[in-house]
């Protein structure tokens, strides 16, 4: 099994980016492998807890929940960038780390295979 | 010991969307890795601009006079005074009708030593061939 990490900046209402991401990381772990998701720029909204789910868009805090309690699945948010957008760590959702971006690429280092998904 | 080298594609325009800085930051950032690593073990990074990628190499730019933000100028130029390696794409920059010295090749007023390449896509190529990993931005 090995370890993939994924790196998102897309925003989470906006673009499916980031859902092709969350859906991503629980196809991998469901087959056995760990994966490292990274959110900064306007994904780190991903990591904002007490999201409400609607039914007109996608809802991705009940996935990640599920990730988390797999034990294979680690999420970090880029700290600064979720700094800048207001949000501190009393709002960050359970399960969450918060580093600045040397995280990220040190996750690349040890990972199998990295993937970059969105930018807008 | 090991080395992980990283190449950051960045494809898109500066300051219409976050991705090209986020590009620089990350790559800036290698500089900090080491925190979170064994001894010995390094990452190191690539940054390649490719296609409107290029545009964020052009000098003079007003970032702050007009948008209140550091520009991806000073990225670029912080970038070589940490010695990333850069290279900028010659046939990309030749369809845009940009001249070298147009470009960010040096970071020499700020006391870097190090030099953006221009060098045709085929180098760039070489380059995304011998990485490890290769982030598209």
């Amino acid at each position: 099994m090995g370890k993939l990490t994924i790196g998102c900046f897309a925003s989470l209402v906006g673009s499916v980016s980031l859902d092709f991401a969350v859906k991503l990381s629980d196809a991998a772990v469901k087959k056995g492998h760990k994966v490292d998701l990274w959110v900064s720029g306007n994904a780190t909204m991903l990591s904002k807890k007490g999201q409400k789910a609607f039914k007109d868009y996608s809802h991705l805090a009940k996935t990640l929940t599920e990730l988390f309690a797999t034990g294979n699945f680690q999420a970090t948010a880029c700290e600064a960038c979720a700094e800048a957008r207001g949000y501190h760590k009393d709002d960050t959702m359970e399960g969450w780390k918060r580093h600045s971006m040397d995280w990220y690429l040190a996750s690349c280092f040890s990972a199998d295979r990295v993937l970059h998904i969105g930018g807008d | 010991m090991a080395t992980k080298r990283l190449g950051f594609i960045v494809r898109s325009l500066p300051y219409k969307t976050e991705a090209s800085r986020l590009a620089m930051t990350h790559a800036i950032a290698s500089q900090t890795v080491e925190i979170y690593l064994e001894d010995g073990d390094m990452v190191e990074p690539v940054v390649c601009f490719i296609g409107d990628g290029v545009l964020n190499c052009l000098k003079s730019q007003q970032a702050m006079k007009h948008y209140g933000i550091t520009s991806l100028e000073q990225h670029v130029k912080n970038g070589l005074l940490l010695d990333l390696k850069i290279m900028i794409c010659k046939e990309d920059i030749e369809k845009l009708g940009i001249k070298e010295d147009s470009l960010i090749m040096d970071a020499e007023d700020i006391g870097g030593e190090t030099k953006a390449q221009i060098v045709p896509y085929s180098e760039i190529q070489k380059e995304m061939d011998s990485v490890d990993h290769l982030l598209f931005c």
